[in-house]
């Protein structure tokens, strides 16, 4: 994705992660890294999905993603279950790149707290910390 | 842009792979200016450099180029480096950036000694490396005469730029490494990508050479170890008594206890620098091959655990990762 980009309808945790919160399901999320940490990373070439019914730690990280130079944690910006991975990242780590937002979600999790989503950012206060 | 050794430069352009496969493919373009170039002239240049490099420079003709290392005392390795033949007695070696400094004081300090004259060049020359299967044929298409051979250099005019055309490189793939004038270099850099050379950085210049096997100073070479157990007793040539020489000798003729090998990843995972091995050694250079589609890299292991086939575990940051071990290079044109 050449442009960056920080969709109005997701949650941000400031280690450069986002929450899609569906309304119809509130208690799930689905995870991804943003436009700021593909970006940062580079071309992704190495992604293994943790295994469903990992535990997440809001705030600690969950997962890797590798590009050509180096290693990167992924941060959970919400604490839950581990219900459903990104399969075709397997083969295809750079729809990370590509679609950060669509196609690369990494993992979907059953919230054990979903009243977390009080401390994540919106997309104007994220990219605020972006510095201009 | 990163920082790498002092210099600003790009770690890729359009994208890794994309630019690893040019190379492979067609013709992809460094900026490599940030390399060091050390001028050695005189009655005693040669003497001078027999002294200082491992290899035997007095094989090398008027035109040619040749590779090798230069040594502590002790026989640990300093930097590698090429070194071409201007002339009689004018030679030219190009250095690692990071270790250019300390290259030229020490070329400076042992000069001394011998009827020589020793010049800091890197401020003279930018760099360029043009490889893939049709580099050649796009340099040759701007250049005042046939271009030198592989492992050759001479003068020529590219587009009316006088450049030092050399037929090396560090891709595993045919090209030449051009050494210009800082001012002319731009100009070249747009011709050549205009004639379809594609902008290549420091990312893919290193899964490149991963793949060829070439080592980088600074991870499969250091002040650690000496060239054997680097695996370049090939271009050691102890008769010519270099520094070093007698402690490389020595390590040859008892066999050294480790070895650097290839590796290519048995499934998912890629191995970095630092991944100790369950057995022991150490990974020294790692990588997703854009080739190959694993992980590849370079170890030191255990002289009797270097066979082709030898299967190794790595420890990739807690999670054991199964290797096994590779005849060199990695990748092969087939």
């Amino acid at each position: 994705m050449a442009e960056a980009s920080y969709p109005d309808e997701l949650l941000y945790h400031p280690e450069h992660d986002w929450a899609r919160i569906d309304p119809a399901q509130p208690g799930e999320a689905t995870l991804g890294i943003t436009w700021y940490a593909q970006d940062a990373l580079g071309e992704v070439v190495f992604f293994e999905a943790p295994p469903v019914g990992l535990t997440l730690s809001k705030d600690e990280p969950y997962a890797e993603v590798e590009s050509v130079k180096a290693v990167s944690d992924v941060v959970a910006p919400l604490s839950g279950e581990i219900v459903a991975v990104n399969e075709a990242l397997a083969d295809d780590p750079q729809a990370i790149n590509e679609d950060p937002y669509g196609e690369g979600w990494l993992v979907r999790i059953a919230l054990s707290d979903p009243a977390e989503r009080d401390a994540l950012l919106d997309a104007q206060a994220y990219s605020a910390t972006l510095g201009g | 842009m990163v920082e790498f050794a002092g210099w600003e430069m790009p770690v890729q352009y359009e994208g890794v792979r994309e630019e690893h496969m040019a190379v492979r493919m067609d013709v992809g373009m460094f900026d490599v200016s940030h390399m060091g170039e050390i001028e050695t002239s005189g009655p005693q240049a040669l003497e001078l450099l027999q002294w200082l490099i491992s290899n035997d420079l007095s094989t090398i003709p008027i035109g040619g180029a040749q590779y090798g290392v230069i040594c502590r005392d002790d026989g640990d390795v300093l930097d590698d480096l090429f070194t071409y033949r201007l002339d009689v007695d004018r030679w030219l070696t190009v250095t690692n950036a990071a270790n250019h400094a300390s290259d030229l004081a020490w070329f400076q300090e042992q000069a001394h000694a011998f009827d020589v004259q020793v010049d800091d060049r890197i401020e003279d020359y930018a760099m360029l490396a043009v490889q893939g299967p049709r580099a050649r044929e796009i340099v040759q298409a701007i250049s005042d005469a046939p271009l030198p051979a592989r492992m050759r250099a001479g003068t020529r005019r590219l587009a009316g730029a006088e450049t030092l055309v050399c037929g090396t490189g560090y891709t595993g793939e045919d090209g030449v490494e051009l050494l210009l004038a800082p001012a002319d270099a731009p100009a070249l850099w747009d011709e050549l990508v205009r004639r379809g050379a594609v902008p290549v950085g420091l990312a893919a210049r290193d899964t490149l050479r991963l793949e060829a096997c070439f080592h980088l100073y600074g991870n499969d070479l250091s002040t650690e170890r000496g060239p054997i157990e680097a695996g370049l007793g090939w271009c050691c040539k102890e008769d010519t008594q270099f520094v070093g020489s007698d402690a490389v000798r020595a390590v040859r003729e008892a066999g050294p206890a480790e070895k650097l090998v290839a590796f290519a990843i048995d499934g998912p995972g890629i191995a970095r620098q630092g991944n100790p091995i369950a057995g022991g050694g150490v990974v020294t250079s790692g990588t997703l091959s854009p080739c190959l589609g694993v992980g590849i890299g370079l170890a030191f292991v255990p002289a009797e655990r270097s066979a082709v086939g030898t299967r190794l575990e790595i420890d990739v940051r807690g999670k054991m990762r199964s290797a096994v071990v590779k005849e060199k290079p990695l990748y092969r044109k087939d």
